[in-house]
């Protein structure tokens, strides 16, 4: 009977179907990501060099030293790297903060129309989409000492500083890369709460309204804890973009960032392309790896806690 | 003649001059920089030496043509485009077919790909940069494909970048297709597929937009694996544009006028969709 085997045919392919449609995806990923992230995790426990890169598995194992290396604060390496890491920390938690303040803030400021709001969405939105390297190039020209427009704004029309600071090196080389993050980053935040706001039932402002409540105490009782939702996401991913970024930093202040705003992306990039040191490099993504995974486990967990006894 | 009477809803002056004052001080500090930039690249290069002026003195459109000629930007560009545009295409068509297999089908296994997939995410790209490139090197002298330094490096590294963020999106959307649409497209005879191609992408198709141009303004915009994974042939803009610097002099006004030229593709195809954006992030965050 020649349906038969058709039909079980049929069957089989109803059942490969999906998995055959996210075969390229799953593919990619696996070459791009997983096997990557797997060879990385590898590579962190060989002493790996320039001699071995086409041939790395000729590498002699390190067992544990690369990460004793990067962990040892007493050594040149780890006290870098410590000390790298503590300057990402403020720098991702200042960048965060002020820029889910000014999104939400602009936001909810822009819920209720008014003429012009739809031409100050798009023109706000600029920042955002800008390539990043544009944006950072640009703040960098501003932050120059005797040409930039930071100095003239500050030195010159307001008469703030008597000599012209710097500001892409020393101390205040850290304002100049969170002012540039900010810069970048908020847009984002606001696109998002933006979104969210859109979300939110028109009755419960038309309820509020009719118990008599004002708009800022609509905004205190509806429009935060609605957004609640949206502010776990958006704030994880705010936190895991701005602690990895790569581009600001290396575009603000080429390969060697001065120590007061060196991130830790660059610090792991230098130590493995500038030193040559992949080993070294490998182990240091691994424990910022471990670290991130750690801090978003523990943050879903008291978020989605603090909204399960909420509720 | 009096004023009419406040409606209960508008708001109090309050908030009308918090507003006002917020927006304000967003929109100076969103416009400093754009302003800089556009400024600048009309001024001769003797002006931007000279110390920032908030107007230009002498106006030139030299910058423009210079930028041309002190840098091969013209082969950046082409670079980045061929680069982005590709990683785009192929990855919208595999963000398409495996938010299909999520949206349209129950089937073991949905969930770990849905959290795997989007877990990728979180990784930050130090950390793969190094084995990647390794393993890059080691297939070019195992199979002779050229990974490392090769359009095909970057357009295979870059369209992965987009996956997780263009399928979380397009199963949002394709949820949002009533599933009578499927169903009818199988009465006039079309397989799965068809009824994908015929009528849900059709459907989905402002999502699918923006999920290209996020995609491409993700691979236009990319530094740290251009950075590593190109050469003098393969060069992209993001990092081109740091070559407007002599021994002596850095070329602030043809930067400018650069970076504008880079930017205005992207930032145009960005602001004429974000509309479709909001929709796509509200759709997405209701599941």
């Amino acid at each position: 009977m020649p349906a038969r085997p058709s039909r079980s045919w049929a069957r089989v392919r109803r059942a490969g179907l999906p998995y055959l449609l996210l075969l390229p995806a799953v593919l990619f990923e696996l070459l791009v990501h997983v096997v990557p992230m797997l060879t990385g995790i590898y590579m962190s426990f060989k002493h790996l060099t320039e001699f071995f890169i086409r041939n790395w598995s000729a590498a002699p194992a390190a067992g544990f030293d690369n990460y004793r290396f990067a962990l040892d604060f007493n050594g040149a390496i780890g006290k870098q790297l410590l000390e790298s890491f503590w300057t990402t920390c403020a720098f991702t938690v200042l960048t965060v903060a002020v820029s889910w303040l000014l999104g939400t803030g602009a936001a909810v400021l822009m819920q209720d129309p008014f003429r012009g709001r739809g031409l100050l969405r798009t023109y706000f939105l600029v920042p955002y989409a800008l390539p990043a390297y544009t944006a950072a190039i640009t703040w960098e020209f501003m932050f120059q000492r005797d040409t930039g427009l930071v100095n003239t704004l500050l030195v010159h029309d307001l008469h703030l500083f008597k000599t012209a600071p710097f500001w892409l090196i020393g101390g205040n080389s850290f304002w100049a890369l969170v002012i540039t993050a900010v810069w970048r980053t908020w847009p984002f935040a606001f696109l998002v709460v933006t979104a969210g706001l859109q979300n939110i039932p028109g009755d419960l402002y038309e309820a509020a309204a009719l118990d008599g409540a004002g708009v800022w105490q609509r905004v205190r009782s509806i429009t935060l804890p609605q957004l609640r939702s949206v502010n776990q996401v958006l704030i994880l991913v705010l936190f895991l973009w701005n602690f990895n970024d790569f581009n600001t930093p290396y575009t603000l202040f080429g390969n060697v960032p001065p120590s007061q705003a060196n991130l830790i992306s660059v610090q792991i990039y230098d130590t493995s392309f500038q030193n040559w040191n992949f080993g070294s490099g490998s182990a240091m993504s691994v424990l910022l790896l471990l670290f991130l995974l750690v801090v978003t486990a523990v943050y879903l967990l008291l978020t989605n806690r603090r909204r399960k006894t909420d509720v | 003649m009096s004023r009419p009477p406040r409606s209960p809803l508008a708001p109090p002056p309050s908030f009308v001059w918090t507003r006002r004052i917020v927006l304000t001080l967003l929109g100076v500090f969103t416009f400093l920089p754009l302003w800089v930039m556009l400024s600048s690249s009309l001024k001769p290069l003797r002006d931007v030496q000279a110390g920032f002026a908030w107007l230009p003195t002498n106006l030139t459109l030299r910058p423009y043509v210079d930028i041309w000629s002190t840098v091969p930007l013209g082969h950046y560009f082409v670079n980045s485009l061929v680069v982005s545009s590709c990683s785009t295409a192929v990855s919208v068509v595999i963000a398409i077919l495996a938010a299909y297999a999520v949206s349209r089908h129950r089937f073991p296994g949905r969930q770990l790909f849905s959290v795997t997939v989007l877990s990728t995410q979180m990784f930050p790209g130090i950390l793969f940069l190094l084995p990647l490139f390794l393993i890059y090197v080691n297939i070019g002298t195992a199979t002779g494909v050229q990974l490392d330094g090769s359009w095909l490096g970057l357009i295979v590294t870059y369209l992965t970048f987009t996956l997780p963020f263009s399928i979380w999106m397009l199963v949002g959307y394709f949820d949002s297709i009533p599933r009578e649409l499927d169903e009818a497209a199988k009465v006039d005879g079309n397989g799965p597929i068809g009824a994908l191609v015929r009528v849900i992408v059709p459907a989905a198709l402002p999502g699918i937009v923006t999920v290209a141009v996020y995609s491409f303004m993700t691979a236009w915009g990319e530094v740290l694996f251009a950075s590593v994974m190109t050469d003098d042939s393969t060069r992209t803009l993001a990092v081109g544009l740091r070559n407007y610097a002599s021994q002596n002099d850095v070329y602030w006004n043809q930067i400018m006028a650069a970076s504008l030229v880079v930017s205005v593709p992207v930032v145009v195809a960005f602001l004429l969709l974000q509309r479709y954006l909001v929709a796509g992030l509200t759709a997405g965050s209701v599941k």
